[in-house]
């Protein structure tokens, strides 16, 4: 009887005396069955600072840069968009074996990285070049790279594009997707009580964002207090899945409030938008010990490697709208223009000069030899075992032998 | 029935309610319940739990460490644990439940000695700990990540395979996680069935890159723990759940270590090698008595400790000489390490061998619970084979 009563009153419960109790959420009481419904929550907004041809729409948001550095913004993202050109063609000649390009999303690299400190530690998935770039990895470094020649850094032991840096801050790639996010809640939990004002961000795709290891990553970061960014490069397809077969929420930046982190959707191919929104939220992780999460919408022009022929699965029509009518290279450069910061001069002249550099790097690349096969055995533990070792002397000795059967002649001696 | 009425109308009368609610919860309700089933007054035949396979058999008291302290296995953890906190600001301890001291009692004390950013509780998420394991020793720090069964490791294969294992050869030296120690608790421990009484070093053993330790005891555990810490490289270290409370010895007080993938030769002997590692070794101790005792056959002990990378010298050397070798370990026989170790002392000492190496291990089955008595690689089967080889 008084259950009846209590399903039509209007005014709510004294919460002095009804507020539950349970350890596990801190709530009201109802007593209407509903199930909330994703969608009633509209998705979230994607800010943006630029319209598509590069307009300021509200002032107050221009980060109003110096010229120096947005000319270096776009120079950074155009020497990203031809050095990416060339080494997609060089695989497809046979001259490196793999390649990744980066076509559309420029934005996301260059418009983050300019937000963070040199200092902050970037762990990345695969698709950042422009960040590693941006902060100044030499070209011929990313060659050697690609090329696995003696000037890698890596020594040679990875696929193309799998770039890293200690000196840069940039942690290596490797291929197994999302595992970087919960290491950079670790290192980010660590570098928090070194107390230096450092900040770890973590990129990652939309389709990474589904594994088990984000979820963890996530988790820890906000139950943990981690001062870490995770940016995701939500770019539509994970190959060749689309993101309706990704996921049917409302995208990552939905599931941020879910872990208790705070959420932004950003245009990711508005440079000054993810500037922003990187910025602020990189002084708030570092200030308030707690991490951001930073969903890029963009789009990605290319195929997804060398290996994919993206025209399998979405049509030219879709990737020329993105190419043509809304790229974050094409967007800052009418921002320029519109200042008067760049003209069809400056650009031919750049485009000269850009492409002789990465060509320059090219070919001293090519021109190098590959590592000393003994750097096959070295790094798997600090020290060489004596497993290894005998491993090492038995292949020495069988090359020795057979050796008109192996292309020493690539090889640094 | 009978003892339900029974049961029922005491209830009416008694202060005791149906349910147990408003008694408190650890009401002796349950007790006083089976009280009245004459069945359970006394233990029957079929309720006899079985004594432990193994009696643990204490190291001599070390001298060259500097004073030592009564301390069982979890105790000789923490101390290691605590002179690693105390010398090294960088270093923290996490893991689901170690702030209050642990399921096992490792971490106990340390979280108010040392402070809450420096022993903490993570979400339940294997996968989680060991990728925020790596995360923390990449940036710098000294991560101990605990797993609170070994059994419960396999989240986190993938953060250990491909990436713990992979990070400095990968990046050319510019990156690595080698400040990782990853601990869990392994082996049988009489009642633990399938999820409870893993061991799983051989998945591991497969895996170049890191480093798998496994102690016998409590003086060995301390000094080998702290190896793992300060070792550059991934380390797991599996400790025996059996041996937590049973083992007793005195342990130094003040931080040692005892050298990884140096085998130690227990026992010296000249008919055959035994060789084991962790619970199994208080096995093998006993075996060796049983066989010098009823068969006059004098036997080699040695415990490997370190699995990967193993000390092949020390195994082969002693094999050479004895001509014969069992390895015995609790885990399924097939794909178990003793396969890797027989294979590689068949290839070095071929001609030295008088008869096939015997592996004595578990049976190629999930642990079983109620059987577990008959199917652990106990002594009886270890002698049993030794008495084989002796006669081939």
């Amino acid at each position: 009887m008084l259950l009846c009563g209590a399903v039509h009153r209007q005014q709510p419960f004294d919460s002095s005396l009804e507020k539950p109790q349970f350890p596990g959420a801190s709530a009201e009481f109802v007593d209407q069955l509903e199930f909330i419904q994703p969608n009633v929550i509209s998705g979230i907004p994607v800010y943006r600072v630029m319209d598509r041809q590069g307009n300021i729409i509200n002032p107050s948001q221009d980060p109003q840069l110096s010229k120096e550095t947005v000319l270096n913004f776009y120079q950074k993202m155009t020497l990203l968009n031809t050095m990416d050109r060339i080494l997609y063609e060089s695989q497809r000649q046979g001259r490196i074996s793999f390649y990744m390009t980066n076509y559309g999303e420029e934005g996301t690299h260059i418009g983050s990285a300019a937000a963070l400190d040199p200092n902050d530690l970037v762990f990345g998935q695969y698709r950042e070049a422009g960040v590693l770039m941006y902060r100044g990895f030499p070209l011929d470094k990313f060659m050697a790279q690609c090329y696995a020649n003696a000037d890698d850094l890596g020594k040679g032991r990875q696929m193309p594009v799998h770039y890293g840096s200690r000196d840069l801050n940039f942690v290596t790639i490797s291929s197994p997707l999302a595992t970087q996010i919960p290491q950079a809640a670790g290192a980010a939990y660590a570098v928090k009580r070194e107390n230096i004002n450092r900040a770890v961000i973590c990129y990652f795709g939309e389709g990474a964002a589904s594994e088990g290891d984000a979820h963890a990553g996530f988790n820890f970061s906000a139950t943990l207090e981690c001062p870490l960014i995770f940016f995701c490069r939500n770019n539509g397809y994970a190959i060749s899945t689309p993101t309706n077969e990704q996921y049917r929420g409302d995208g990552i930046a939905a599931r941020g409030p879910g872990y208790g982190m705070l959420s932004i959707r950003v245009d990711g191919n508005d440079v000054f938008a993810v500037y922003n929104a990187t910025k602020e939220a990189r002084r708030r992780a570092v200030a308030e010990n707690q991490p951001f999460l930073i969903e890029a919408m963009t789009y990605r022009i290319g195929h997804h490697s060398t290996s994919d022929d993206s025209s399998a699965y979405r049509s030219v029509d879709e990737v020329n709208y993105w190419d043509k009518q809304d790229h974050p290279i094409s967007r800052l450069r009418h921002y320029m223009t519109a200042r008067g910061w760049w003209s069809e001069d400056d650009e031919r002249s750049w485009r000269k000069q850009s492409r002789k550099t990465v060509m320059e790097a090219f070919e001293t690349a090519e021109r190098r030899l590959k590592p000393n096969p003994e750097l096959l055995f070295t790094d798997v533990y600090l020290e060489m075992t004596p497993s290894l070792e005998k491993q090492r002397e038995s292949l020495w000795r069988h090359v020795q032998q057979y050796k008109e059967h192996y292309p020493l002649d690539l090889y640094d001696k | 029935m009978a003892a339900a009425a029974r049961f029922f109308i005491r209830g009416v009368n008694s202060k005791l309610s149906i349910t147990g609610v408003g008694t408190g919860v650890h009401s002796s309700f349950g007790a006083t319940l089976l009280k009245l089933t004459p069945s359970c007054n006394s233990r029957s035949k079929t309720q006899r739990r079985h004594a432990a396979h193994f009696t643990f058999q204490p190291d001599p008291v070390p001298t060259q460490y500097g004073p030592t302290q009564k301390m069982n296995l979890f105790q000789s953890i923490t101390s290691a644990l605590d002179n690693t906190l105390a010398s090294d600001p960088t270093a923290v301890i996490f893991g689901e439940d170690v702030a209050f001291g642990g399921v096992f009692r490792c971490t106990v004390g340390l979280r108010d000695k040392y402070g809450k950013d420096r022993v903490f509780n993570t979400p339940l998420c294997e996968q989680g700990i060991v990728g925020f394991g790596i995360g923390v020793a990449v940036a710098g720090a000294t991560a101990i990540a605990e797993i609170q069964f070994a059994d419960y490791i396999f989240p986190a294969f993938d953060q250990i395979v491909n990436e713990a294992a992979k990070y400095r050869y990968r990046s050319g030296n510019l990156f690595d996680c080698g400040n990782l120690t990853i601990r869990a608790p392994w082996g049988c421990v009489g009642h633990g069935s399938l999820y409870h009484s893993q061991s799983p070093e051989a998945f591991f053993a497969h895996c170049p890159g890191i480093k798998i330790v496994i102690p016998r005891s409590p003086v060995q555990a301390k000094g080998l723990l702290l190896s793992c810490i300060a070792d550059k490289n991934p380390c797991i270290f599996f400790e025996p759940k059996i041996l937590y409370r049973a083992a007793v010895e005195q342990v130094p007080v003040e931080a040692y270590t005892i050298p990884l993938s140096q085998a130690e030769v227990l026992q010296e002997g000249s008919d055959v090698t035994l060789v084991a590692w962790g619970t199994q070794i208080h096995v093998m101790k006993e075996v060796a008595n049983m066989a010098q005792e009823k068969l006059g056959v004098s036997c080699e002990v040695i415990d490997l400790q370190t699995i990967l990378p193993w000390d092949i010298e020390t195994v082969c050397k002693s094999v050479v000489k004895t001509g014969r070798l069992l390895i015995s370990h609790e885990a399924p026989v097939t794909g178990g390490f003793a396969a890797e170790i027989s294979s590689t002392v068949q290839e070095e000492c071929f001609l030295n061998l008088e008869a096939p190496i015997s592996r004595v291990c578990g049976y190629d089955t999930p642990f079983p619970h109620i059987f577990e008595p008959f199917y652990i690689p106990d002594k009886w089967k270890c002698f049993d084979a030794i008495k084989k080889m002796i006669n081939y």
